[in-house]
């Protein structure tokens, strides 16, 4: 497996404020590499000094074979970026925004207009081709802003939270187009905070506090997860909530409609039978059951668990 | 070739966004414009039309005549009439009439005698560069002359007194060019890169292959050629209404100030590498602004100020352009003989550009 980013012991300090924390990371090529993370948890510092846009405070970089930020120049002809902002032109139509980029990318006449037409089909831009960017939707953007990101075919993408302001169905489109570059080779690096998102990555970093608190394929998270999943239905959950908040063994609780979703430690033998023995008295209809982990259930495993050094009941 | 095709992809697009904001677009032709006209008509010593009162004690056909002269020269505008030196005064102190022309009851006798003054002039201290019309009227040869038949016809002298003061008019147009130069090159440059940080333009393009000569350079060439419209623009505008006169060559002229827009574009970079906002940026090179101007010798003669801010006015390049460009449009210098100020202009030029392109970095720490 061939790697296009590769970095060990990345660490960035903004004054006193730790940003990102030492990580270590292995990229491979011709995937989609996701971060979930929240707000805050170093996902942008770690794209930015892996374009160079940042130089490390301690750690060393190599994108594409190349050392960063020594060899920032000749990485950034090969690398795209998109920026958590829409960063384009709002003040110049759709097609004056490629053609500029293709001319700071310094393609030649003909893959110019080559180029830009087959971008301006792919991401469906034709109909607003005279309009300005700054009229545009929040999706059409997207698309303009990935299309000048691709216009001279990048061996690696780096998207910082490119999905943050579209819709669902733009988000859908976005990553069928992120697939389709994958395919012809592109190796992507996609930062997020969905998780539906995150579990469309070949991979995957939890990004908590400049930590990878986990990392791996996303199905394999999931059957990885440090906790036991355990479903309950009951019709007073608050009830429920309140009696498993003094279980030592609870880690974490997050209600789901008339659901609640809750983490146990995983040294517990039969942790059915111990909720359903601590619920007896509040609630005895209640049905208890063991349940697949999601990847949500993953994140909440890795961040707020290890922040609260294992005790944690989400109110 | 590449690396100037990129330089000149950047140019365009600046100059497309530049031509899409009619704002700042009317800002670079209607500023000089507007400046030209502010200056040009309202810095004016040449002082026409002031109202006049007068108290005529001693109604004689020769104090009439006198009356006529003193409005003949369109300095004076007789406004009223005062019947008595207190009505006089109080017209003067409600503002309506700036002058007051009191003429004796023995005029004609005391001009003839000539040992007392036939005419007494009242004027309002409190107005700017009234004293010196006082000066100029008292020195009508007709109130002075002791024959008799002294209202003869050269009045028209006091024109000359005033010519002095029709000089200083011409002298601001020149010095006009640089200061308009100076607000717009250095609002409209520290601006251009701060609001493409500001708007997140910049961490993409610092992203690219383009280089940090093409990005300052590309950004910086529609301005100096709106510089230059600038510059035909005051100086046509000066002609036309001003008369202003054009001594020296034109080459000559265009060369200095190419370099001094060069120095004010290298100053209004280094400004936004430093400025995080727009309105940082601004409120920096208004603080640049505001000593040019008042310092450069624009409207106070440079040789009056303190050895202190003769100091500051020498790191201004504001000072050194309207050295040059008085010299050559009112002396008919050329370049050559404004060699000194054109060297300070060029230190000036080469240190900003170098403290600009070292603080600019193609990255965000």
């Amino acid at each position: 497996m061939s790697v296009a980013i590769s970095a060990r012991g990345l660490l960035r300090q903004f004054g006193k404020v730790v940003a990102v924390a030492g990580i270590d990371l292995d990229v491979p090529r011709a995937q989609i590499y996701g971060f979930l993370g929240p707000n805050g948890s170093g996902k942008s510092t770690t794209i930015r000094m892996l374009c160079g846009l940042l130089v490390p405070t301690k750690g060393t970089v190599s994108v594409l074979g190349y050392e960063v930020p020594r060899e920032a120049e000749t990485v950034r002809r090969k690398l795209g970026y998109m920026t958590q902002r829409f960063s384009l032109w709002d003040d110049l139509t759709v097609t004056e925004n490629l053609d500029f980029m293709c001319r700071i990318y310094g393609l030649d006449r003909a893959t110019r207009r080559e180029r830009m037409a087959d971008r301006i089909r792919d991401y469906d831009l034709a109909g607003f081709a005279k309009q300005r960017a700054g009229t545009l939707s929040g999706g059409e953007r997207q698309r303009l802003a990935l299309a000048a990101a691709t216009l001279h075919d990048p061996e690696l993408l780096l998207l910082d939270e490119p999905t943050s302001a579209v819709d669902p169905q733009n988000r859908r489109d976005f990553w069928e187009n992120l697939f389709a570059l994958v395919a012809r080779g592109t190796t992507i690096l996609v930062s997020t905070h969905y998780m539906d998102e995150a579990e469309r990555c070949h991979r995957l970093a939890i990004l908590d506090l400049g930590h990878i608190a986990a990392e791996g394929e996303p199905q394999q998270l999931a059957r990885d997860i440090d906790a036991t999943v355990i479903e309950i239905e009951c019709a007073d959950l608050t009830a429920v909530r309140r009696v498993l908040a003094t279980v030592p063994a609870v880690r974490s609780m997050a209600q789901l409609g008339n659901r609640l979703h809750v983490l146990v430690h995983r040294e517990l033998a039969e942790p059915e039978r111990e909720l359903r023995a601590a619920l007896a008295g509040q609630c005895a209809d209640a049905r208890v059951e063991k349940v697949g982990a999601t990847l949500e259930d993953v994140f909440v495993a890795a961040t707020i668990l290890r922040k609260a050094g294992g005790v944690e009941r989400a109110a | 070739m590449i690396w100037f095709e990129r330089l000149l992809a950047i140019a365009a697009k600046e100059a497309r966004q530049l031509g899409r904001d009619r704002v700042t677009f009317g800002m670079i032709i209607g500023v000089p414009v507007l400046q030209m006209l502010l200056f040009g008509y309202a810095i004016n010593f040449d002082v026409r039309d002031v109202d006049a009162a007068v108290l005529d004690q001693s109604r004689t056909s020769l104090s009439r005549q006198l009356v006529g002269d003193l409005q003949a020269t369109q300095v004076l505008r007789v406004v009223g009439e005062a019947g008595s030196e207190r009505e006089l005064q109080k017209m003067m102190q409600r503002g309506d009439a700036r002058v007051g022309i009191v003429i004796a009851p023995d005029l004609e006798r005391r001009l003839f005698e000539g040992d007392r003054p036939a005419v007494q002039l009242l004027v309002d201290g409190s107005q700017p560069s009234l004293e010196d019309l006082a000066q100029g009227l008292g020195s009508m040869p007709v109130l002075q002359r002791t024959g008799a038949g002294a209202a003869g016809p050269p009045h028209f002298e006091i024109r000359t007194e005033y010519n002095p003061a029709r000089r200083t008019a011409v002298q601001i147009v020149p010095a006009l060019i640089g200061t308009i130069l100076t607000m717009t090159m250095v609002i409209f440059t520290s601006g251009a890169i701060v609001r493409e940080r500001e708007r997140g333009n910049l961490e993409l393009l610092i992203t690219t292959p383009v280089t940090r000569g093409q990005l300052l350079a590309g950004k910086l060439l529609p301005y100096v050629l709106i510089g230059l419209i600038q510059t035909t623009l005051i100086l046509a505008v000066g002609r036309l209404l001003f008369g202003v006169p054009m001594a020296g060559r034109l080459v000559d002229l265009y060369l200095g100030a190419l370099v001094f827009i060069a120095a004010a574009l290298a100053l209004g970079l280094f400004i936004s590498t430093i400025a995080q906002t727009q309105f940082q940026a601004f409120q920096m090179a208004f603080v640049t602004m505001l000593p040019s101007i008042l310092l450069s010798g624009f409207m106070f003669p440079f040789e009056g100020m303190p050895a202190f801010a003769q100091g500051i006015a020498q790191v201004l390049p504001l000072t050194h352009f309207n050295e040059i460009i008085r010299g050559i449009t009112l002396r008919g210098a050329t370049l050559a003989d404004m060699h000194v100020p054109l060297l300070k202009l060029v230190v000036f030029l080469a240190v900003m550009l170098s403290l600009a392109a070292a603080r600019f970095r193609k990255r965000l720490d």
